[in-house]
């Protein structure tokens, strides 16, 4: 909300500058957003009078005036503006001045003619966007002034941020008295008095809605001149507060809503048939609006209708058929009070946003809508002439707002904001906010104003008290806690743990958005149902993810795009799951990597050159499923994911429950997004994956240990996991260990068979093992082997 | 015997001669070995009358401990050559690098919000979450947003055709936690947040941390002093902080946070639009409407909640000025975070 200083100051006097009032004002709860000057900053710019203006004997569309500055010579000036004419009054930029855009008027020769100096437009000098012409000034402006003097530019515009629950700030008359609560000053303002009613016409007005709205200030004024331009100070407020000017009904109407805080409209009268109704829409009722949009009613859309049908959206905006225009000269005012329950919500749905509106839904008062007519009234009478008949306001007095009496204890206002303030500064801080204050035993009986919608129960009044004092003077206290502990669940892994152990592994930590791309998912997971935003910012982030991996996808291929040679990222966050209709929420941890095993470094194998595959991924995973403690619960089962190459995918279980899944992305998905090496991905489910198991010490032995070896040549399809599981199963409860030490296919095999290079270590907890015992151990190792597996062992 | 002292010489000769380790020991073999040279002047002793032999004998015997002991020491001398040479030789390039895998980083966002949960952990907070995809009740109707609040507009809602809706703050958890766990109750909610906004200070998601504390007494004072503490153990400084009075649905008082500048220590600049102050959380006195829609007493119990952008903490902390470079996941960007502060 825009306020020019002078304009509050009419209001209430103001003991500080502009940017001491906006810091007392942000103190107190009406943060300033900007502080500004009425006019950018020119110099050397006056009020100067056109003596005479003649055609530029070598252009059409240039005149030559001679042009009075209040002394000295009139000053030839050379102006193209048609506006420019005998006895205007308008703003000379003399030479020497320099104007808004870094332009430095100069003496000139216009097509042979000398110009000393530009007579300017409101454009030309800061004033507006755009202008026709140059500036008109009042025939009463004096001659030779400066034009900042004059019309008092460097007046200081103040922005505020008026919080949703203060409605009843979002006005001069509103900001004037929060400065007066802050000052202890009075509150003064213009004069506001009935005027003569020389007339006796008024329009019947009937509230079929009193609820909506029970009272509605009425008035008829005939023979307005609405062509008449509006005066320029008026103008100009409307300016400042960022209005733009149309009419001087329009302007008036504006003018006293941002000076009072209540929305007028402006009827054409010829235009308006008959009697004014305000009452609720039929379903599918149609009205075009003043901008021209056109909005199909529901039900509970309140609207002013005349006999011909609705006339003006409630509270929001007029309708386009009853417009005032140029034409205008017989005028239909209307300041009514909606209810907020009215008008809330019902211009967003037609996406509207109107200062009526977010005044009505905040909260108008309620006692001022007569008040508004005499003050239109008052305006009116100067700028467009007219006779208007009596204001008539028709009200249902059961429907208006009541302001209920609140209690407020000291004790509690001492206990919630931990200061004990004295009763007479609580007391004499709510008066000063017009409120009712009655001391009782424990503290007060306060009434709030009318136009105090924020004020239902005893803690907005603390707020009150409060932010009027200030919060610099709350002191910071700890607090008197005891210390109390809670159970810190040993399975439950630190997160910061798990994230540096990926990063200790070359990991790097992205973040990406849970909305994917919907294309992109569908690739990955055809056969997946996933949650799709009703309105997506763009639609390639639509759906929400079914897993990290489209994110990390795109991550890496961002960065192969940025030159990136190697790419290592991982990510922890939500994935959405979508099952029989419901969705669960599932913390989840998934990695990539793509490129070489290791950064480009001198002294390694060339095999540590390779691009990384399922192995490489596959160490990393162990290494925080390791972490758990519980090795041994995970296994690795081969299982076909749409997303992964089918011979290179896995299932990764825990105690046979899925948890996750490894693999390297599918081919035809590497060559359709374009990445050069193929990535290898895995996804965990954090919770269940990743819970620690609780340990309990064991012994460890203090005998020898004994390693036997053993290539056993097997069937291809025969897994590692059946293979180790044979051995352990043999080996008893001695075996310790076992390694895989190689992994040989090739000459010297049978086609269709590999050969595993097995080391086993045994050791006993209770003494040294003999080499007896061991090649017993062996033997059978071997035979099971030979039957089970159909093994054949390598000498 | 003038052969022996001959003998001697040659032999001391020959040992002084030997360049390496084996040809010294093939030397020690010749003349002092079971059949060396020495060895079989010795062994030519019987040979000679009784009453020379003693005089010889011990002749020999001075000539191999002579030439035992010149072995000896040139067997020293070969072997610290030998050092030395392996020394010379083997010398590295102690400036090339280490071998294996580098380091990755922690997202600086992340960073930031365990540094939040570790400082608030140390005052006797908990750390709470709860889901992203929220229902009405729970993201506003709870938090006394009504529908048709002026407030929702603020909010750029994300919607589900079922009316759910992604969570525009982390406030929620305010609710659910006190519904859960009820008073008293200390707690921060960090976590993910959305609306439908995106330029350079706005993405469509984005983090949040939540702070709820309820008790018997807990004042406006209270939360005064948990937000000064908090932001100086964050920024690692002394900075004043204001509360500016403001407006939340959910809070009565209500009040945004500003610290001073963290960039011109308050004196006005760019980044503080001359202000000399940041806003940096919106704060205030859990409204008595939010906790009875909690079950709570709100005769019984006070508190108070905050609300700060997880992501504005850490652009202020490490200077980046777009906040979308956060969620680019450019490794260029990441790799700058090491991961090894507290």
């Amino acid at each position: 909300m825009r306020v020019p200083y002078g304009w509050l100051a009419e209001w209430t006097e103001l003991p500080w500058d502009a940017r001491e009032l906006g810091t007392r004002l942000t103190m107190s709860g009406f943060e300033l957003e900007a502080l500004e000057s009425a006019a950018p900053p020119f110099t050397g710019v006056i009020v100067a009078e056109i003596l005479s203006a003649e055609r530029h004997p070598q252009a059409d569309k240039l005149q030559v005036c001679r042009v009075s500055i209040g002394q000295g010579e009139p000053l030839q000036i050379v102006c193209g503006a048609s506006n420019a004419r005998r006895g205007l009054k308008s703003a000379l930029a003399t030479v020497g001045a320099h104007l808004p855009g870094e332009v430095t008027i100069g003496a000139a020769k216009l097509r042979g003619v000398e110009s000393r100096g530009m007579l300017a437009s409101a454009r030309e000098l800061g004033l507006a966007e755009s202008s026709s012409g140059i500036l008109e000034l009042p025939p009463d402006a004096p001659v030779g002034q400066a034009l900042r003097e004059y019309l008092k530019l460097d007046e200081a515009v103040l922005d505020f941020n008026i919080t949703a629950n203060r409605g009843d700030a979002m006005s001069v008359l509103g900001m004037a008295r929060e400065v007066a609560a802050l000052t202890g000053r009075p509150l003064a303002g213009p004069a506001i008095a009935p005027p003569a009613a020389p007339a006796n016409e008024v329009l019947a007005v009937r509230l079929a809605q009193p609820a909506g709205c029970p009272r509605f200030g009425g008035c008829i004024v005939r023979g307005v001149d609405n062509r008449a331009p509006t005066p320029l100070w008026l103008r100009e407020r409307l300016r400042r507060a960022g209005l733009r000017s149309i009419s001087p009904l329009v302007d008036i109407t504006n003018y006293v809503m941002l000076e009072l805080g209540q929305p007028m409209h402006a009827y054409d009268l010829a235009k308006l048939a008959g009697a004014i109704t305000v009452r609720l829409a039929r379903s599918g009722e149609t009205l075009t609006l003043l901008d021209g949009t056109q909005v199909i009613c529901e039900k509970d859309v309140l609207l002013i209708t005349d006999e011909a049908g609705p006339v003006a959206l409630a509270g929001i905006m007029g309708g386009e058929r009853t417009a005032v225009s140029a034409e205008t000269t017989d005028v239909f005012f209307e300041s009514a009070y909606f209810a907020p329950a009215a008008v809330l919500g019902r211009a967003r749905r037609f996406g509207l946003t109107t200062d009526a509106g977010q005044r009505f839904e905040r909260g108008v008062d309620p006692t001022q809508q007569a008040r508004a007519i005499e003050r239109a009234l008052a305006l009116l009478k100067p700028a467009a002439g007219g006779t208007a008949g009596p204001i008539q306001v028709t009200e249902s007095i059961g429907d208006l707002p009541r302001r209920a009496t609140v209690s407020l204890r000291r004790s509690q206002l001492q206990r919630l904001l931990g200061v004990e303030l004295a009763p007479q500064r609580v007391s004499g801080t709510l008066e000063r906010l017009a409120m009712k204050v009655t001391a009782t035993e424990a503290g007060w009986q306060v009434t709030p104003p009318a136009y105090r919608f924020d004020i239902d129960i005893e803690a907005d009044l603390i707020e009150e008290v409060a932010r009027v004092v200030g919060f610099e003077h709350i002191p910071e206290t700890d607090a008197q806690t005891p210390q109390r502990f809670r159970p810190l669940p040993a399975e439950h892994p630190g997160e910061a743990a798990i994230l540096e152990a990926l990063a200790a592994r070359g990991y790097s930590e992205s973040i990406s958005y849970a909305f994917v791309d919907p294309a992109l998912q569908e690739q990955l997971f055809p056969d997946r149902a996933a949650l799709a935003l009703s309105n997506p910012i763009a639609s390639d982030l639509s759906v929400m993810r079914v897993s990290l991996w489209p994110g990390l996808l795109r991550a890496a291929l961002e960065n192969q795009h940025r030159q990136a040679d190697r790419i290592r990222l991982f990510e922890h966050g939500i994935r959405f799951e979508v099952e029989h209709g419901n969705t669960h929420e599932i913390d989840t941890l998934a990695a990539v990597a793509l490129g070489p095993r290791l950064p480009e470094q001198w002294g390694v194998p060339k095999e540590l050159r390779a691009p990384a595959d399922y192995y490489d991924l596959k160490s990393d995973l162990e290494a925080l499923l390791d972490a758990t403690g519980d090795a041994a619960s995970f296994s690795f089962v081969s299982q076909p994911h749409p997303a992964l190459h089918p011979g290179r995918a896995a299932r990764v279980l825990r105690r046979n429950q899925p948890v996750g899944w490894l693999g390297e992305l599918h081919p035809t998905l590497v060559r359709s997004l374009d990445f050069t090496y193929t990535p290898v991905l895995f996804e965990l489910d954090l919770e269940t994956a990743l819970a620690v198991r609780r340990i309990t010490h064991r012994e460890v032995s203090r005998f020898p240990q004994v390693r036997r070896d053993l290539a056993v040549v097997i069937d291809e399809a025969v897994t590692l996991s059946s293979l180790t599981e044979r051995v352990t199963l043999a080996a008893s409860s001695l075996l310790r260990d076992l390694r895989v030490f190689d992994v040989y296919r090739g000459p010297g095999l049978e086609a269709g068979r590999k050969s595993v290079a097995l080391g086993l270590i045994f050791q006993d907890i209770s003494r040294t093992l003999t080499d007896d015992v061991v090649e017993r151990l062996m033997v059978s190792v071997v035979a099971d082997l030979r039957e089970n597996l159909n093994a054949r062992i390598r000498e | 015997m003038s052969d022996l002292t001959a003998l001697t010489q040659d032999a001391l000769a020959e040992v002084a001669a030997c360049g390496d380790l084996a040809a010294l020991d093939e030397a020690r073999v010749r003349w002092l070995g079971k059949r060396g040279v020495l060895t079989e002047q010795l062994k030519a002793l019987g040979a000679l009358p009784a009453a020379e032999r003693p005089a010889v004998g011990a002749r020999i015997n001075e000539a191999k401990q002579e030439l035992q002991s010149a072995i000896e020491s040139r067997h020293a001398a070969l072997e610290r050559a030998a050092v030395d040479r392996e020394l010379t030789a083997g010398g590295i390039d102690v400036t090339l690098p280490g071998r294996g895998e580098r380091p990755g980083t922690l997202h600086p966002v992340t960073q930031a919000r365990l540094r939040i949960e570790t400082l608030f952990r140390r005052a006797g907070f908990e750390v709470a979450a709860g889901p992203e995809i929220e229902d009405d009740f729970h993201n506003f109707e709870a938090l006394n947003i009504p529908p048709n609040h002026p407030a929702r507009a603020m909010h750029d809602t994300f919607y589900f055709p079922d009316g759910r809706l992604l969570r525009t703050h982390t406030s929620p958890v305010q609710i659910r936690a006190l519904q859960a766990r009820g008073a008293p109750l200390a707690i921060i909610a960090p976590g993910r947040v959305y609306r439908c906004d995106s330029d350079m200070t706005h993405s469509p998601m984005f983090h949040q941390l939540e702070g709820l504390v309820v008790d018997e007494n807990i004042s406006f004072a209270n939360m005064k002093a948990v937000l000064h503490g908090f932001l100086q153990a964050f920024f690692e400084r002394e900075l004043a902080m204001r509360l500016r009075p403001s407006f939340f649905p959910f809070t009565e008082p209500s009040a945004e946070v500003d610290m001073s500048c963290v960039f011109c220590e308050g004196r006005g600049c760019r980044v503080c639009k001359q202000t000399g102050w940041l806003e940096i959380s919106g704060c205030g006195m859990v409204h008595p409407n939010v906790l009875r829609a909690s079950g709570v007493d709100a005769e019984r119990y006070t508190g108070y909640a905050f609300g700060a952008g997880i992501d504005r903490l850490a652009m202020l902390r490490y200077g980046v000025n777009d906040l979308r470079l956060f969620f680019e996941n450019d490794l260029r960007f990441l790799g700058q975070f090491p991961s090894l502060p507290a």
